[in-house]
């Protein structure tokens, strides 16, 4: 079986992987790139632990195909903090202890990033129904939710 | 002597008799005196089973002491999630 | 001896047992860093994966792998050949109870599968796509026999027969024909025949439950490799991997020696990471190839192939005074084990009234084998199935009195001295703290709206000790290492860190809490029952007391005092008084530093079967509403009322019991197994089985109450099995509220309570 070879874009840098047609993104990022940061919870869009960034939209890399990322501008867990300095929500999940096991956490981070690039001041109920895509089994939602809240207060007080 | 208190199906092996006082310093010396009363319980004795000794359970202690007035409960082993 | 230790001297001078600092492992946990169990690679890795049956129950009548094995890219495939039989009895796996003959069956099928998902044979190959196509290339001959699903149709005398030789344990006389009730159990105080005639009201109910998943996200995987000589080492995603250590041996007939486990980061268990299902097959499969092994379940197979808990149905009878005195209470239960036996019918039966102060009590245990994925542990196991039951009645009983349900439970609730209803003498206990600070709440006193309903309920669980081991070292610039065994799960790390920094006197920052393989520590018995916090936690304690006394000892020889002269305040060794002599005192990091040069490095160690475990009780208060016309039940507030003995990082305190809620949300709302008549599951992903997001449910208020354990050095309970059990109830007795309706089948989803809207309008 011949392979596909794409050019994309990774948290910033150039990559180039050769992957099987059948091959998800997600499979690509965890396989061929060990970047295992996304997680597997369910292959079939359901619990969002793989959620990536494509072209600054959310996606659940396990229903994307590898093959179709060529050119495409792609953001994961590991681009999230810069340098040695977490991103504000990773800071803020670790301040509200919003992690138990931490399986889901990667996905929790950049789905809400992506919230909090949108909607600086989501309400809860906004916060909820967005994150109502990536599951969680351990805290019961309490904490995660509260982490995002403050988080965008203090982002929007330019801290 | 100690009050021993069989807990859960450990009577049906001792022909109904649940509570005994015995003269057991250990739990493994309950186990052997036991053993030799009813010797039909022994294999249940060696089969996961929890001690209350005054009501605090213990697990796979045969050298747990048993005072001359504790009260003792045999009752079947507990894991947990 | 660590059981000897005694709650530490000052308790309100604590520094950092009761904070709430970062844990240590959460860095990695927020970066993508950590590594669970699918994350590993290794170089020359292949993957495994595994064929399973399609029927509920069949023969196996033959399996060829011949076109498989010749597939390009396929170095292996496993069978039922592949694994020795074994015989059926029950020795002990670490501090377990285990009948190999029926895990080497569950593994990988033998004579029969037993249900749909049973694994039948396993391939390794170079990629993903060519195991799967390797799998289709299996033959293998089926006789489909008759199945059961439901636990009381198997108990029916025509039923089909799993197992042909299971004959009822615990019936006297032991019967002589076969059936799929594996075990009856009984426990029993006082008389409840004449508790039942001193009753003024009785209450008798049936309840039926369904099986649920334990849902953690992190499905099942693990990466094996073994050398020709048979040395192995495996990484997996388990709660215990001194227990898989135990499993795989046995399985593989290797020295325990020869396996060296490495517990992967854990992305969650709740009970379901305890067994083995992939770990002796990944081994099987490096014996055979040479090559490492890595093997992943789908969400698919953990669903149809992994254990649920019991489904259950469960009858219960209780009587009471006018004034409001429990005087009897009797309870049958019959709990699905899935395939092979061992239902947590028994823990049911002994947690099913344990809230409460009973002179007459009996309860009937069942535990019926099915055509169903063997259960395994779930949070508290056996109790919220029992307790929903049992904490329904009693809401109906001070209802039908015209008692406030709080001040019925308090009138009958346990206490320290009281005879628990399975048998011994609780110690001090914290369940009337729960009840009163939950009449006290804010929450119990704010008005609802109409059709609006409010519920509370109690729970119970034992919390358990164990085998377990740490070592601490000293770190030459005064830090500090632990090595502990029990995998974390829900920020172990974080609350051990805290403990070991107590006792030392030094910042937690300064001590770094790792999770050993099986090979650097002794053996440690599994994270479950609430008790990696309070054993490794005492065994911390213990290790660091051992560093403090030869910490002591070294500054007692640089003063050239003796060593009862000198004792350990604050991190520092200092003169025991102006008697001892005038020296300054020395730190933690002096001490270290000075280690080579006074005898060589310091530390402590220890080895221990802690004991001294506490029950944890809780109560637990729902406001909730339902909308008439879809049968949706809205969850508008909920609070949690738990005793901890301490909390020893409060804010992880918190997301047990807020993680336990709404997992007891999802079990009394939503989540079930749903098998159609051809035995297969119909529900086998987070689509379809649907557990609560953040959509679902409200903030989860908590309230922690601090009734110490006296038997642990910072007095710990244990937290995390509680908070399952009283959410069924407290949900169930607010519907009943909302609606007039008395709700015994869970769960309570929409199509559900709709039907039982109409009933009622409908007459």
């Amino acid at each position: 079986m011949s392979k596909y070879h794409v050019s994309t874009t990774i948290n910033g840098d150039p990559v180039e992987y050769l992957c099987e047609p059948e091959q998800t993104l997600l499979d690509v990022l965890r396989d061929e790139l060990y970047l295992t940061g996304s997680k597997e919870g369910c292959a079939s869009g359901d619990c969002g632990a793989c959620s990536v960034l494509v072209d600054d939209r959310l996606v659940c890399a396990c229903l994307a195909l590898g093959a179709e990322m060529g050119g495409k501008k792609i953001e994961t867990i590991e681009g999230m903090a810069d340098g040695d300095e977490l991103h504000p929500l990773q800071q803020k999940f670790l301040e509200h202890a919003a992690l138990q096991c931490g399986i889901c956490t990667p996905g929790f981070l950049v789905a809400a990033k992506s919230l909090l690039d949108r909607n600086p001041d989501p309400t809860e109920e906004e916060t909820r129904y967005w994150l109502a895509g990536n599951l969680c089994r351990c805290t019961g939602y309490d904490k995660i939710i509260r982490a995002v809240l403050d988080t965008a207060a203090e982002m929007r007080s330019g801290k | 002597m100690a009050h021993i208190v069989l807990m859960g199906n450990l009577r049906q092996y001792t022909g109904g008799e649940s509570e005994f006082d015995l003269d057991a310093r250990t739990v493994r010396q309950l186990f052997t005196m036991l053993s030799d009363r009813h010797p039909t319980l022994k294999p249940h004795l060696e089969e996961g089973l929890a001690v209350a000794i005054d009501g605090q359970i213990y697990q796979d202690a045969w050298l747990e002491a048993i005072e001359p007035d504790s009260e003792v409960h045999l009752l079947p082993q507990i894991a947990g999630g | 001896m660590s059981q000897a230790l005694k709650l530490d001297d000052d308790e309100q001078d604590l520094k950092y047992v009761g904070t709430r600092p970062v844990r240590p492992d959460g860095v990695d946990k927020v970066t993508g860093r950590a590594k669970f169990g699918a994350d590993l690679h290794l170089p020359g890795m292949l993957t495994g994966q595994v064929l399973r049956s399609p029927h509920p129950h069949a023969r196996i009548v033959s399996i060829d792998t011949s076109k498989a094995e010749a597939l390009a890219g396929v170095k292996a495939v496993i069978t039922r050949d592949d694994f020795q039989d074994m015989e059926s009895e029950f020795v002990p796996a670490g501090e377990m109870m285990v009948n190999y003959r029926d895990v080497v069956r569950n593994v990988m099928a033998r004579e029969k599968v037993l249900y749909e998902g049973h694994a039948v044979a396993a391939v390794a190959a170079t990629s993903n796509s060519i195991a799967r196509k390797a799998l289709r290339l299996i033959d293998v001959e089926y006789e489909v026999l008759p199945h059961v699903i439901d636990a009381v149709a198997a108990m029916a005398p025509d039923a089909p027969l799993l197992h042909d030789d299971m004959m009822t344990e615990g019936v006297d006389p032991k019967p002589d024909t076969p059936s799929n009730v594996s075990k009856r159990v009984e426990f029993a105080l006082g008389d409840v025949e004449k508790g039942f005639a001193e009753a003024d009201v009785i209450v008798e109910r049936e309840f039926n439950t369904k099986p649920v998943h334990q849902g953690y996200i992190e499905p099942h995987a693990c990466v094996a490799s073994m050398s020709e000589d048979g040395q192995a080492d495996l990484w997996c995603s388990t709660q215990g991997h001194y227990v898989v250590r135990t499993h795989c041996a046995r399985l593989l007939n290797l020295d325990v020696s020869k396996i060296r486990v490495t517990a992967s980061e854990i992305g969650g268990g709740f009970g379901g990471k305890t067994v083995v299902y992939l770990e002796p097959l990944a081994l099987a499969l490096s014996q055979k190839t040479g090559h490492p092994v890595k093997m992943v379940m789908s969400r698919d197979d953990v669903f149809r192939a992994t254990g649920p808990t019991s489904g259950a149905n469960v009858w219960v009878k209780m009587g009471a005074t006018k004034d409001g005195r429990i005087t009897a209470a009797e309870a049958v239960l019959k709990y699905q084990a899935g395939a092979f036996q061992g239902s947590p019918v028994q823990p049911g039966c002994m947690c099913a009234f344990a809230p409460y102060d009973l002179e007459n009590v009996k309860t009937v245990g069942y535990d019926v084998v099915t055509n169903r994925p063997k259960v395994a542990a779930y949070r508290a196991p056996g109790g919220p199935i029992s307790e929903y039951a049992t904490e329904s009645v009693v809401d109906e009983l001070a209802k039908m009195l015209g008692i406030d349900p709080v001040d019925f439970r308090l009138r009958n609730a346990a206490r320290e001295g009281t005879h628990a209803a399975y048998g011994p003498k609780f110690g001090p206990i914290g369940l009337v703290e729960t009840l009163e600070q939950a009449k006290a709440h804010e929450h119990y006193n704010t008005p609802l709206k109409p059709g609006q309903g409010r519920g509370i309920a109690s729970g119970f669980w034992f919390n358990i000790g164990g085998e377990t081991c740490v070592t601490l070292n000293i770190n030459e610039d005064g830090s500090a290492t632990l090595m502990a065994g029990t995998p974390d799960i829900g920020g172990s790390r974080a609350s051990l860190a805290l403990m070991t920094a107590e006792r030392l006197g030094i910042e937690p920052e300064k001590v770094r809490p790792l999770i050993a393989d099986t090979s650097s520590l002794g053996y440690n018995f599994l994270t479950g029952g609430s008790r990696a916090t309070f054993s490794s936690g005492m065994a911390a304690v213990e290790a660091a007391d051992e560093a403090i006394k030869e910490m002591c000892a070294r500054a007692a020889k640089i003063w050239e005092i003796p060593e009862d002269a000198v004792v350990w305040e604050d991190g520092h060794a200092k003169p025991a008084g102006d008697n001892a002599g005038k020296f300054d005192p020395l730190s933690l990091a002096d001490i270290a530093d000075m280690a080579g040069k006074t005898g060589g490095p310091i530390g402590g160690a220890a080895r221990i079967n802690a004991k001294g475990a506490a029950p944890s009780f809780g109560t637990h208060m729902v406001d909730l509403e339902v909308d008439e016309e879809t049968g949706r039940v809205t969850i508008l507030r909920y609070t949690v009322l738990q005793d901890a003995g301490r909390a020893v990082h409060p804010s992880y305190v918190e997301g047990q019991y807020q993680g336990g809620a709404v997992q007891g949300i999802g079990w009394a709302l939503n989540e079930e197994y749903i098998y159609g008549e051809d035995g297969r599951m119909q529900n086998p992903g987070f689509l379809d089985y649907r557990i609560p997001v953040a959509s679902d449910v409200p903030m989860i208020d908590t309230v922690i109450v601090e009734v110490p354990n006296p038997r642990h050095p910072y007095g710990v309970r244990g937290v995390g099995e509680t908070p399952i059990v009283p959410p069924m109830a407290a949900i169930a007795n607010a519907m009943e509220n909302a609606t007039g309706i008395r709700f015994t089948e869970l769960p309570m989803s929409p199509p559900k309570v709709l039907k039982a809207i109409e009933d009622r309008d409908g007459g």
